[in-house]
């Protein structure tokens, strides 16, 4: 019996999504307010963070400070530097799993997948708890009891703003990449005729 | 003769009776059906034009949205702006230098927006000041005056800045005439000594920037008005002229005896050549040209020293006069090119010219005699036929690009609207009371929007609510797109706008800045960074490197300034978003305040004449912490030895390091991105 193409056509989309990840922000987070109609969006990269305007982090960071959030400062978020040579590693290690197109290829790259990226996730809301948690006393504005934690998935009301955060395109094709490696681990022993 | 002067007059009393009496009825006459609903921008919806506005006595230039009316924005121009700080910021003093000095205060007239293809580009605006003759050009991405050109040896810069079809030139034309150059002599030797200059400035199609390309030396009349041809008659300007009479006194009576004055017809592409050929004289004088530079918004401010004249007399074909009714105003030409209205405003009828005709009547030398030189074209030959009995005083034409003119009547107060080709009246409309000028928007070009007509009218009296004698302006906003024009909204407006222009949201818009880029900020006295706020001291002088961002300034403590020091308050607004100007107040000061937009650095002048602290503070209810945005510098007597000193509070400091090594951090970046893109 000739071997099934599957699991080789779904370890390819897997692959070509993790590529995909250099080129679309992962997870967006966006303040809604009456005085800002064009909206305040920041877009978390895989490398970066932009969003609506190229001066986007001082805006946020002139509120923030009203209420003693950290600063923002990307360059001393160290995750940014290696999270791109992690998902550099996965891509190698999915052509290597390409190439070797056992099962165990593919479920030892789908299992690696799925931890690493819980742990990015898990590793985001410690961020994200830490700016809402960690306020400086000396803040002009502090409300008893109030933390500024913005949703890891979902949406918010912070004072005056309205956050929504979400996956974007990168985090949408992060876990196209991981179900589809998953497909490839399970499509190996399927007839041919059924996946082609 | 005595009649004809007459006659006006008693029209004027006539009208003025007719006014008092009876009015308030006609306006509700007037308006119909639903006018509230055509005149209605919902809240947060933008209008469909922008109308710009000068200001007349006011120097200034206003900016409203059509139909809603909205006043947008005032664009101080001529006048000192103590509002933001224009003309008493460091950077923009120089805007207001002239020949006779600093000069704060101006009357603007007419607006000419730069042009196309004889259609508006929506890149800048060009205003006259009328009394020390100068030329101003707002840049439409940031609505603020750039450049300011003077213009030497005229008087009275009325005729002014008419524009061609592709920006070539603006037009201008001296009201006044008088001795070039100015000399000691008796008034009354005015036919010998005066004359009157043409000025054709040209504008730099990149940049905008205005030179004065040469001037035109013409007779001792009375330079009115202008426009120029487009289409087919581009390349020639047409001007009306009143007091051919000469007069010198009593203008109203003196000016007004002659059965006919002239409109000027001048070929610039012929001026060109002459220019060329160096048929020119070349003239010592003195005219400032003060510009701002883009990067360092800082105004610098240039004396010229020279100018070329041509004169008609030894350059044949270049300038012609035909004869116009009785003391012409308005000269408007059709979106065609080949119609030009000539409004006498003391005449029953109007008259109006063709430029196929004018040009063969110059052909076969039509010509009844010449003034110092120029050819006086036969009236008969040039005229396309008149207006009858259109109304009284008409003084100002606009078109709606469907073949219809809309020409105001001062006197009898209205608007008439009728077909240039048959010079059929087709409606006429009252206005509240006594319109100058008209605007369509676009309705000076190849393509006009005949959507709207704005008539600005001279007189107010009860259309509001009074305040006390001294009132606003009205105008009146009327829908022109059906056969009939229907009132639709009035409003107050500022100053007195002359001319209006008015054009398509759509182009001027997209292009609006919100806020300046700091990176680009080249000011040499800006404070990138808020930790490189500080205070230096050179001889008498001390300069204040400071910065604002919500919501403080830094630094907001000073020690050891000292009584007769001249300070400096350098402030560089930090904010990089729209909508966040910071200002700035120092009590003492005896100019104004700054309002500094984010990414610019302006400068005031604090010269501080009594020990004490006194407290500075952002003007601009910019945040929620604006009233804590503040702080004091102390001044200690003229021989104290009080030590230069300044700061920001201790407790706040951790926090500021962090900010001042992000915003290090992001001019770095900057840095680095601008020089890897060269």
């Amino acid at each position: 019996m000739q071997k099934s193409k599957a699991p080789r056509v779904w370890m390819s989309i897997a692959i070509l999504s993790l590529i995909g990840v250099f080129f679309f922000p992962l997870w967006q987070i966006t303040l809604d307010a009456a005085q800002f109609p064009e909206g305040l969006r920041m877009d978390i990269w895989i490398n970066k963070i932009s969003g609506s305007s190229k001066n986007i982090i001082q805006n946020v960071n002139i509120l923030n400070h009203y209420i003693g959030m950290q600063y923002i400062e990307p360059d001393s978020i160290k995750e940014l530097k290696y999270f791109p040579y992690v998902n550099i590693g996965l891509i190698v290690l999915g052509v290597l799993a390409f190439i070797i197109n056992k099962k165990w290829s593919y479920l030892f790259w789908v299992i690696l997948v799925a931890i690493l990226g819980a742990l990015g996730i898990y590793d985001f809301y410690l961020w994200l708890y830490d700016y809402g948690h960690n306020l400086d006393p000396m803040a002009p504005i502090k409300i008893p009891g109030m933390t500024y934690m913005p949703p890891l998935l979902g949406e918010k009301d912070l004072l005056n703003f309205y956050v929504t955060s979400y996956p974007a395109i990168g985090g949408i094709l992060l876990g196209v990449a991981t179900i589809s490696g998953a497909f490839a681990f399970l499509s190996y022993k399927k007839p041919k005729r059924k996946y082609y | 003769m005595k009649t004809k002067f007459i006659t006006p007059i008693a029209a004027i009393s006539v009208s003025l009776f007719a006014m008092s009496c009876g009015q308030q009825a006609s306006t509700e006459k007037v308006v119909t059906g639903n006018a509230a609903e055509k005149a209605y921008v919902a809240p947060g919806e933008h209008d469909e034009f922008y109308a710009f506005m000068s200001g007349g006595y006011s120097g200034q230039i206003t900016a409203y949205g059509l139909p809603s009316g909205r006043l947008l924005k005032e664009i101080p121009v001529f006048s000192m702006y103590p509002e933001n700080g224009y003309g008493y910021s460091e950077e923009t003093k120089p805007m207001f230098n002239t020949s006779y000095g600093h000069v704060p205060w101006d009357d603007s007239h007419h607006i000419e927006l730069s042009q196309t293809d004889g259609e508006f580009d929506g890149r800048w605006l060009f205003v006259n000041g009328n009394n020390t003759p100068r030329i101003a050009r707002v840049d439409l991405s940031t609505f603020e005056t750039v450049e300011i050109l003077e213009i030497p040896d005229v008087a009275g810069l009325h005729c002014a800045p008419f524009i061609t079809e592709n920006s070539e030139y603006l037009v201008s034309g001296t009201r006044f005439s008088v001795p070039i150059p100015q000399k000691d002599v008796p008034i009354e030797t005015y036919k010998e000594n005066f004359s009157g200059l043409i000025n054709y400035v040209s504008v730099d199609p990149e940049h905008g920037h205005m030179e004065l390309a040469f001037q035109i030396e013409m007779p001792g009349f009375n330079y009115d008005l202008a426009r120029n041809g487009k289409g087919k008659s581009h390349g020639w300007s047409f001007l009306t002229t009143y007091n051919s009479e000469q007069a010198h006194s009593l203008l109203e009576v003196n000016a007004s005896q002659k059965d006919k004055d002239l409109m000027a017809i001048i070929n610039w592409k012929k001026a060109e050549e002459y220019l060329a050929e160096g048929k020119f004289t070349e003239r010592e004088t003195s005219y400032y040209h003060n510009l701002m530079d883009e990067e360092t918004g800082i105004v610098s401010s240039k004396e010229m020293k020279k100018t070329k004249i041509l004169n008609p007399a030894d350059c044949p074909d270049m300038v012609y006069f035909i004869p116009v009714p009785k003391s012409p105003h308005g000269c408007d030409v059709d979106p065609t090119g080949e119609y030009i209205v000539g409004n006498g405003k003391l005449s029953a009828d109007m008259s109006v010219y063709s430029y196929t005709k004018i040009m063969k009547a110059i052909e076969e030398k039509n010509f009844d005699g010449e003034i110092d030189g120029i050819p006086v074209i036969n009236y008969e030959a040039g005229l396309h036929g008149i207006l009858e009995k259109p109304g009284l005083g008409p003084l100002h034409t606009e078109f709606d690009g469907r073949g219809n003119a809309y020409t105001t009547f001062f006197i009898s107060s209205e608007v008439v609207k009728w077909d240039v080709e048959t010079k059929e009246i087709l409606d006429r409309q009252p206005t509240f009371y006594s319109p100058g000028h008209l605007v369509i928007p676009g309705g000076e070009t190849k393509k006009p929007d005949g959507k709207y007509l704005v008539a600005m009218n001279k007189i107010t009296k009860d259309r509001y609510l009074p305040t006390g004698p001294e009132l606003a302006h009205s105008a009146q906003l009327f829908d022109i797109s059906g056969e009939k024009m229907e009132l639709i909204l009035d409003f107050p407006t500022k100053g007195e706008p002359h001319y209006a222009q008015a054009i398509s949201a759509d182009k001027v818009k997209p292009n609006a800045v919100k806020f300046y880029d700091i990176a680009q900020n080249k000011h040499p006295y800006a404070t990138l960074g808020e930790r490189k706020s500080r205070v230096e001291r050179e001889g008498n002088e001390v300069h204040v490197y400071m910065t604002a961002i919500r919501s403080h300034l830094a630094p907001d403590n000073i020690e050891g300034v000292k009584v007769g020091d001249k300070v400096y308050f350098h402030l560089t607004n930090l904010e990089q978003d729209w909508d966040v100007p910071h200002g700035f107040a120092v009590q003492g000061a005896t100019n104004a305040e700054l309002l500094v937009m984010p990414g610019q650095t302006r400068t005031l002048l604090w010269e501080p004449n009594r020990v004490g602290v006194f407290a500075f503070y952002c003007t601009d209810f910019c945040s929620a912490l604006h009233q804590e945005m503040s702080g004091y510098v102390r001044v200690s007597p003229k021989d104290s030895d009080v030590e230069l000193k300044w700061g920001l509070n201790e407790a706040l400091r951790n926090n500021q390091e962090a900010a001042n090594k992000f915003y290090e951090k992001q001019k770095q970046e900057r840095e680095g991105l601008a020089s890897s893109n060269k």
